[in-house]
């Protein structure tokens, strides 16, 4: 654990920041935005555990001790399908939102259904 | 039977992806599913078998060493619930099949019930399996992508409404732990369960704090722990029948056992654990004093299972082998007793094409077999003695009375009153269902006018049904053998060396 990338560090922190408001919105779509923000920041911590970029993980081209850690990038990429997949699927939950309703706002069990319409233009 | 191992999640993948190229033919689907199920319930029963006569039965996959390759763990507890979810899988499978809602199609789309099903039962295989922290986020991934599927079933405006808030709640919480994850592994450069249980005490106290209590925030949203289980009573309810049995007797309890085998494994305590045992106390008193006002019987339900969670949160809070024997026992009452109670009430609520309670009045007076079936699920859940519910609890008191110190008998006292505000619950709904006011809207006793299925489906629900619930009966009479298991797997957990020997011990000396 010698140098960490500062940039990259703070890159996180904003993608969890922006994801993290994103997720706390009424609009399905922004909430999915947020999710697809928030999945990007944990695949980049994820890479940035590995420690600092060496070259490629390749038996044959690098020496194993010269190489950067294979196992994060491992875990990284199986995540990122993870969080590509679970975005197809909310992007068609929220087409279907927006074909019954007309509108992808959240439920809330503080408003009756039709009544909670009235406050969206 | 290391080689059996890795057939718990290939199986039902597999199995899921045929069943998809079979969509138009459901019979060949259903039978699919069926013959994926028990053999995935034969090879667990065997598995058990063999962890509790030779120790923990480790599966290296593709030959991999246990640090760096992929490593599946089945020991006491983990082939023993594993043993107890595929059974319950299987009767709900059943039950689903015999209701057939699930499998209706919706505008020309045919229904992926029977994938999904079967790749859910990979994800929960795969969790329980599990040797390291990334998979075990994978297992749990499978797991709920299929449950976001299975909520949202058919995609009606009500279950698109509620199943969203759902998925994104879960979905929270999923990158929630995959952050904890990466955050073990800049750490400790490891994911391995076994490797970080002996890595972990060499890392500073506050970090290792840190940790431990992210890991715990994330587990304890997926398990619908008090102060995080406001999304379970809403979405739940709004699924298909079966699938909310299903939904309540694993999806949480799958959460319940990875909080179980992640603290006992790689935070080891001696004295019990003060913020879980506030955590389990609230969470038994928000749950039933939660479900006590509710009118919707599936909400009222969902209201008692998040505060059942409550106890299996006790056992482990105190930190002991008798607590966590008694969590173990609970776990596995608790996902025979919930599904119980989810199939009985939807039985009487098909009577009545309603799941309001005050419209259930005398729903099933004129059904004695269905009333009594409702009767000792009740009890049961009530944890009235003999059945499996007091075994359980009894466990857990007696775990607590050993501790003895005045948190932990405080805990107790509120484990107590919510017991008895439980079977409060149980003699309300029976009572209202068996003797109470039908509506004043329903002139005629009621019974076939709603029942459109045949004779052999609604055989097979009953079917699935009854055996259930006398899974609760079973599990009591079983309680010498179940109490001898679970103590073995409980002192396991608290020794830590057998599963640590298992996966890091002996290597080479395997095929």
């Amino acid at each position: 654990m010698n140098a960490t990338n500062l940039s990259l560090a703070l890159t996180i922190g904003v993608l969890y920041a922006c994801g993290s408001y994103l997720l706390m919105q009424r609009a399905l779509l922004r909430v999915v935005l947020g999710f697809v923000l928030f999945g990007h920041g944990a695949n980049l911590l994820l890479l940035l555990a590995g420690g600092e970029a060496r070259p490629v993980p390749h038996a044959g081209t690098t020496a194993p001790g010269e190489a950067s850690d294979p196992l994060p990038q491992a875990m990284a990429i199986t995540a990122v399908v993870i969080t590509f997949g679970t975005t197809a699927l909310l992007l068609a939950l929220v087409h279907r939102a927006i074909v019954l309703h007309g509108d992808d706002l959240h439920a809330s069990h503080t408003l009756p259904p039709p009544a909670g319409k009235g406050d969206q233009p | 039977m290391n080689g059996a191992v890795p057939l718990l999640v290939l199986g039902p993948l597999l199995g899921s992806a045929v069943s998809l190229l079979l969509g138009p033919w459901p019979r060949l689907q259903r039978a699919l599913g069926a013959v994926v199920l028990t053999g995935s319930l034969a090879v667990a029963a065997s598995l058990l078998v063999a962890a509790d006569d030779t120790g923990p039965v480790v599966a290296r996959l593709s030959g991999w060493d246990a640090p760096a390759g992929i490593t599946l763990v089945a020991d006491r507890l983990s082939a023993l619930v594993l043993t107890i979810a595929l059974a319950i899988c299987l009767a709900i499978f059943g039950y689903a099949i015999g209701q057939g809602s699930a499998e209706d199609r919706v505008e020309h789309v045919p229904s992926v019930f029977h994938p999904t099903y079967l790749a859910l039962v990979a994800g929960i295989n795969m969790a329980l399996l599990s040797g390291d922290l990334f998979n075990l986020f994978v297992g749990l991934e499978v797991m709920l992508a299929s449950s976001y599927v299975l909520i949202t079933l058919g995609a009606t405006s009500e279950r698109v409404r509620l199943g969203a808030m759902y998925i994104v709640i879960s979905l929270g919480a999923s990158i929630g732990l995959l952050t904890t994850v990466a955050l073990f592994y800049a750490t400790t450069g490891t994911v391995n369960l076994a490797d970080l249980s002996t890595v972990l005490s060499d890392v500073p106290p506050p970090v290792r704090t840190a940790l431990q209590l992210m890991l715990l925030l994330t587990l304890a949203t997926k398990a619908a722990v008090v102060p995080l289980h406001m999304w379970l009573p809403d979405s739940y309810p709004s699924a298909p029948a079966p699938i909310t049995a299903l939904f309540a007797a694993l999806l949480t309890k799958i959460a319940v056992y990875a909080l179980i085998r992640t603290q006992t494994l790689l935070f080891p305590r001696e004295e019990p654990w003060l913020l879980l045992l506030v955590l389990a106390g609230a969470t038994m008193l928000v749950g039933v004093v939660g479900g006590l006002v509710q009118d919707d019987a599936n909400r009222l339900l969902s209201f008692l299972l998040v505060g059942h969670i409550g106890y299996m949160l006790f056992g482990l809070a105190l930190a002991s082998a008798e607590g966590l024997r008694g969590s173990i026992i609970y776990l596995v009452h608790h996902m025979t007793a919930q599904a119980a109670l989810f199939l009985v009430i939807d039985l009487a609520q098909r009577r009545r094409g309603s799941t309001s309670l005050s419209e259930l009045g005398r729903a099933t007076a004129a059904a004695p077999a269905l009333s009594g079936l409702i009767l000792i699920a009740a009890l049961n859940f009530g944890s009235v003695p003999p059945l499996a519910g007091f075994v359980a609890k009894l466990a857990l008191l007696q775990a607590a009375v050993t501790d003895g110190t005045a948190a932990v008998m405080a805990v107790a006292a509120v484990a107590v009153l919510a017991a008895l505000l439980t079977l409060a619950v149980m003699g309300r709904i029976f009572v209202q269902l068996y003797w109470g006011a039908p509506p004043a809207e329903l002139s005629e006793p009621d019974g076939d006018a709603i029942d459109v299925h045949s004779r052999t489906s609604m055989r097979l629900m009953r079917g699935s049904t009854t055996v259930v619930v006398s899974a609760g009966i079973v599990l009591a009479a079983a309680a010498g053998p179940l109490a001898a298991v679970t103590g073995r797997a409980a002192e396991d957990l608290t020794v830590r060396t057998p599963y640590q020997e298992a996966v890091l011990g002996d290597l080479g000396g395997l095929p």
